[in-house]
C-alpha cells in the first residue's frame, strides 16, 4: 500500500502511459481507455482503493476531440482518501468505454445513468438499458448541445398518447433557467431568471 | 348537513318517515360526504398530503379520510407532486381506471404547472393529460389550503346536475 500523495507515481510504475491529471483535491490521473479496467483493478486490489463512490463522463462540447472522458472516484475504506481516474473515449460519436461493473457491482447503476444522460456506452455491462429516462427516448440530455427546455418528442406510452393527443413539449423557459445569485440576504435569494427581458407575455427578442 | 337553523331540520313527529328533495341534491349530498381521494403522490407533497390526513389536519372532518390506493374504489384523484414524463401515462391510466363521477385536484406548483421544473424531463402542467378540477397554489401547499379544495370541489359538485347524467356518465 503506498501513501495516497504517492499513489499516481505506483500507478504509472505498472501503466507507463498514465500521466498526472490536474486537480485541486484529490491525487487524479489520465489513463488510456484500453488500461482503465486493469488500473482500476490494481488500485482495488493493491492500493486498497475498494469503493466506486462515483462514475460520470465530461462532454467537452462537440468541436472538441477527444469529446467524452469517463471519469472514477475511487475512495479507500481502509485509508480513508480518494483517487480520481478518468479516461478519454476513443470514438467522439459512437463513445464507449469497457464496463467495470466486474470490479465494482455498483459500477452497474452508475453506468446505466452515465448512458442515459450522456450516451456513454459500456461494453460488456450486463444490462445496459436506460436507468431515468424511458426506453425509447432518442435523446442524451446532459449532452452539452442538448437544450435545457427539451426537445419536443413522443410520449413514452403510444396509447396513452393517442388519447390525450399530447407528446413532450419544449418547458417554457421564459428567460430562465431559474437561479438564486449567491450572497446577499435571504430575502433576495429567490430564484429569478438571469434575463428577464422576455418571458411568456412578451417574445424572447432577436439579434437581428 | 349542519345548519343553525333548528326549526327548518327535519322533524318526524310532524312530517312522518318521508323526507321530500331534488333527487340532484341527495345524490350529491351523497358524494360530496364521502369524496374517497387517490392519493397519487409524487413527490414533496404528498408528505403534506400525509399531515392532512393525520390527525391535527384530519381529512376525515369532511369525509374524505378513505385514502384508497385501489383507483377502482376512489372518486378524487390528488395529484400530489412533480410529474415527470415517464410517470404521465401511468397516472393516465389510472385516472382511467377510475370509476365514475370522479375529479381530479391538482396539488402544488408542480402538479399544476411543471413548478420549478421547466425542464426536459416534467410534465407542464398534468392538465394536460386529465381533466383538472381544482388547482392548489403552493410549494407544498398548507394542509389547509387542500382542505379548502376539498371545500372548493364539495361546493362544485353540490351544483352538478347528477341526476340528469346519472346514466350517461
Amino acid at each position: 500500500m503506498t501513501a495516497n500523495a504517492d499513489v499516481i507515481t505506483a500507478v504509472q510504475g505498472g501503466f507507463p502511459a498514465v500521466t498526472r491529471r490536474p486537480s485541486s483535491d484529490h491525487p487524479a490521473c489520465n489513463v488510456p481507455a484500453t488500461d482503465a479496467i486493469a488500473v482500476l483493478r490494481y488500485l482495488r486490489d493493491v492500493e486498497s482503493y475498494d469503493f466506486l463512490t462515483d462514475l460520470t463522463a465530461i462532454d467537452w462540447s462537440a468541436e472538441k476531440s477527444p469529446r467524452f472522458t469517463v471519469v472514477w472516484h475511487l475512495y479507500s475504506s481502509t485509508k480513508h482518501v480518494w483517487v480520481r481516474v478518468a479516461a478519454d473515449c476513443a470514438d467522439d460519436v459512437n463513445p464507449s468505454m469497457p464496463t467495470t461493473t466486474e470490479l465494482f457491482p455498483t459500477a452497474n447503476w452508475h453506468e446505466r445513468e452515465c448512458y442515459d444522460l450522456m450516451g456513454v456506452k459500456f461494453e460488456g455491462h450486463p444490462d445496459l438499458r436506460r436507468i431515468l429516462m424511458w426506453d425509447g427516448y432518442p435523446h442524451h440530455p446532459l449532452r452539452k448541445e442538448f437544450p435545457l427546455a427539451g426537445i419536443p418528442t413522443d410520449l413514452p406510452d403510444a396509447e396513452i398518447a393517442a388519447e390525450t393527443g399530447i407528446g413532450l413539449i419544449a418547458a417554457p423557459m421564459a428567460g430562465g433557467p431559474f437561479v438564486s445569485t449567491p450572497g446577499g440576504p435571504m430575502t433576495e435569494a429567490e430564484p429569478r431568471a438571469k434575463d428577464e427581458a422576455w418571458s411568456e407575455q412578451s417574445e424572447k427578442p432577436t439579434n437581428a | 348537513m349542519v345548519s343553525s337553523h333548528t326549526d327548518l331540520a327535519y322533524d318526524s313527529k310532524i312530517e312522518g318517515d318521508v323526507v321530500v328533495t331534488k333527487l340532484d341534491s341527495a345524490i350529491n349530498w351523497i358524494r360530496n360526504n364521502s369524496m374517497w381521494p387517490m392519493p397519487m403522490g409524487l413527490a414533496c407533497c404528498a408528505i403534506e398530503l400525509m399531515a392532512v390526513g393525520a390527525s391535527r389536519f384530519d381529512i376525515a372532518r369532511f369525509g374524505a379520510e378513505v385514502m384508497r390506493f385501489s383507483p377502482r374504489q376512489s372518486d378524487c384523484m390528488i395529484v400530489a407532486g412533480t410529474v415527470t414524463y415517464k410517470m404521465a401515462p401511468q397516472v393516465r391510466r389510472i385516472y382511467d381506471q377510475m370509476a365514475a363521477p370522479k375529479w381530479v385536484i391538482a396539488m402544488g406548483a408542480c402538479a399544476s404547472t411543471g413548478g420549478m421544473y421547466r425542464s426536459y424531463a416534467t410534465l407542464q402542467g398534468v392538465d394536460r393529460i386529465i381533466p383538472v378540477d381544482v388547482y392548489i397554489s403552493g410549494c407544498p401547499p398548507r394542509p389547509e389550503a387542500v382542505l379548502d379544495a376539498l371545500v372548493k370541489l364539495q361546493n362544485k359538485v353540490e351544483r352538478e346536475r347528477s341526476a340528469s347524467r346519472l346514466f350517461t356518465a
